[in-house]
């Protein structure tokens, strides 16, 4: 006699579920990191270059790039909302219902 | 009937108080009494109070008392979470920041924005999925409840204590400068209208107290940034051309500047500032108000963007800052602007008060006055949700879980962090008047250094790792927690400015520790976790699986009660 969570461990929907949703967060963490660190190496080893004017007037590549920061942890955030909404509650929905006994 | 009593008294002293003192005005620091923010605000307290004794009606249980009773939507936990975030320091600190060094502002603001992400990604379903109200009951879910409690208890008491004080000086300092009232009354009116919110409206009242705010606090930005692009034809090269030709960096407001001095202390406070933000316990708290972990996935997706909103419009501020209220007499101080040249360092009341000069100089009295209120009000909302987190620690963690162990009955339960309110509420109107002139912009620092360093992995090892024990927890947890402290003590910032020793002397050069304090706490719990042999650690390892499937699921997980 398996118990309940063992028997749901088992489950194939539950095991796509842990698998695509685990590569899914730690891949967006990750690039979530690389975007944020490579933004603070700049600041540390190359304020020059997030100086450099952009055209002819005053504003700077610093600007755009720290907007992209602040955009880009938004956008992260919903893909993965959005997936998680359409891809992995059905799927929990699945196996919740799968295993009532 | 005793409830609506106390309120209409608490209301019946409030108010003249208000009154009086600002009739007796002595000029010199505090700034001319301007009734129009008064009544604002008085609006505001009213609603508030309104809100309290609604919600006073509909908290019976625990449950209602700590989460809502999980009856709190995605949209305003969104609006809630956010309101947490954008305190009064940043707001008015990261808008004077930009006022003072223009891009080194945009550094902090991306700091404080970016863990919202990871937040989501790892632990906003999980906690929902495991906790009931407090993120301990997480990180103790299969490992040995009274040592990891009392760990996570400490983890959170003291990431709210420095927290609390930080907002509670800054508080009292900026109310004596938009209301003319003195200090200590701002003190005590803080944190009596804290107590109110909590002891009486618990999640429910602190949770829409926080909307409310986080609304008012958008409309105002939104408002002030709209009108600053709007004199310049909504064209930002006409605003930075405008702020690089006054301001007397010139040019160099327009890169990274004198901020971060050196690479390591960059990335430490980077760290500090991305994973603090996943361990603050009154942040996490708000996951256990939503319905399940959809609507707690959901909430923080809407907070990113109302936060990251946010900040850009504090970055237009502050440029608009430069070039409205730097140029503008009115805004000055005559004498320290005969001495320096620069209209930036003349700002009456000093760089935070960039924000407030810039709503008069768009949107005249009436705006400053609005201003001013949701300024008090963002106050308010942020010491109230502070005080939930903390009473939360002491009632359900210590009481409850490690003096009762579990068996706690609810109503007693409630009473204790009705009285650890009062107590919280007492000591920080203490502390607050204590630390009046004291140079607390570090505590900040440390609140995110202690939560990145002893809350964050703590919870995250305990989630995703197998090989996690309580004796690994507890020792790994503790060095963080002490490292954070200790790094934090021979630091630049305390060792140098608020002790006094020797510019230069400070032993540790990072002004975060977070760099070595979270690289420790991590290193600790993983050493002592396979160093462990004993028969504790089996039975936490073994209870992996189980924790994890639910986790995963939500198989088991506290559900929202039928109102």
């Amino acid at each position: 006699m398996l118990s309940s969570y063992e028997k749901i461990e088992q489950d194939p929907n539950y095991q796509e579920l842990v698998r695509r949703r685990s590569s899914l967060g730690w891949t967006l963490s990750l690039i979530m990191l690389i975007i944020y660190f490579g933004f603070i190496l700049l600041v540390a080893y190359a304020p020059k270059f997030l100086g450099t004017p952009l055209g002819t007037g005053v504003m700077t590549i610093g600007i755009p790039i720290g907007l992209f920061v602040i955009v880009s942890a938004f956008l992260l955030t919903g893909i993965y909302v959005s997936k998680a909404n359409s891809k992995y509650d059905p799927l929990i929905r699945e196996i919740v219902g799968g295993n009532r006994s | 009937m005793r409830k609506i009593s106390w309120l209409l008294a608490t209301l019946l002293i409030c108010f003249p108080t208000l009154a009086l003192s600002a009739g007796a005005i002595d000029g010199g620091s505090k700034q001319a009494v301007n009734w129009a923010a008064i009544g604002m605000f008085i609006g505001f307290v009213s609603l508030t109070l309104v809100i309290t004794y609604w919600a006073s009606k509909r908290t019976v249980s625990a449950a209602d008392f700590y989460s809502a009773g999980g009856g709190i939507t995605a949209g305003q936990n969104g609006l809630a979470i956010a309101g947490d975030y954008m305190s009064a320091a940043s707001f008015l600190g990261i808008s004077g920041l930009v006022y003072t060094s223009g891009y080194d502002g945009l550094i902090y603001s991306v700091g404080w924005l970016v863990g919202w992400p990871i937040v989501t990604f790892l632990i906003a379903e999980q906690l929902r999925n495991l906790g009931k109200f407090t993120f301990a009951d997480v990180a103790s879910f299969r490992l040995g409840q009274p040592r990891i409690r009392i760990l996570a208890a400490c983890g959170s008491l003291v990431t709210v204590a420095f927290y609390l004080i930080a907002q509670r000086v800054g508080a009292g300092k900026l109310i004596q400068l938009l209301f003319g009232l003195d200090y200590w009354i701002a003190v005590i009116l803080v944190g009596g209208l804290m107590m109110i919110y909590v002891t009486f409206g618990g999640m429910k009242a602190t949770t829409w107290v926080q909307i409310i705010k986080a609304v008012l606090l958008l409309f105002g930005a939104t408002f002030m940034a709209g009108a600053v692009l709007y004199k310049y034809g909504f064209s930002p090269e006409a605003l930075f051309a405008k702020a690089t030709e006054v301001h007397p960096k010139g040019i160099a407001i327009m890169e990274p500047g004198s901020l971060i001095s050196n690479p390591l202390s960059a990335i430490s406070l980077g760290l500090a500032l991305m994973f603090g933000t996943a361990g603050l316990p009154h942040i996490l708290m708000r996951f256990f108000t939503v319905k399940d972990a959809q609507a707690a996935r959901k909430s923080v997706f809407y907070a990113t963007g109302f936060i990251g909103y946010f900040y850009i419009l504090t970055f237009i501020i502050g440029f608009g800052a430069i070039t409205l209220v730097s140029t503008d007499l009115a805004f000055l101080d005559a004498g320290i602007l005969e001495k320096t040249k620069s209209g930036i360092a003349a700002i009456k009341g000093g760089s935070n008060m960039a924000a407030i000069h810039l709503a008069d100089a768009v949107g005249g009295n009436l705006f400053l006055g609005f201003i001013s209120a949701v300024a008090f009000a963002t106050i308010l909302a942020v010491v109230s949700g502070l005080a939930l987190a903390g009473a939360s620690s002491i009632s359900h963690d210590i009481y409850a879980m490690v003096i009762k162990g579990g068996n706690a009955n609810e109503q007693d339960e409630v009473r204790v962090s009705k009285i650890a309110t009062l107590f919280l509420g007492v000591l920080a109107i203490i502390l607050g008047i204590i630390f009046e002139n004291q140079n607390v912009a570090f505590m900040v620092g440390l609140a995110f250094a202690i939560a990145a360093s002893c809350n964050f992995p703590v919870l995250v090892m305990s989630i995703f790792w197998k090989g996690l024990t309580t004796r690994g927890a507890l020792i790994g947890g503790f060095l963080g927690l002490t490292s954070a402290v200790v790094g934090v003590i021979l630091s630049p910032a305390v060792w140098e400015v608020t002790l006094g020793f020797a510019k230069g002397s400070a032993p540790v050069r990072l002004d975060n520790p977070a760099l070595f304090s979270m690289s420790l706490a991590f290193v600790g719990i993983w050493l002592f976790s396979i160093l462990d042999r004993s028969a504790r650690a089996t039975v936490d390892r073994d209870g992996f699986d189980a924790q994890f499937v639910r986790s995963q699921t939500g198989i088991g997980a506290a559900g929202a009660t039928a109102h």
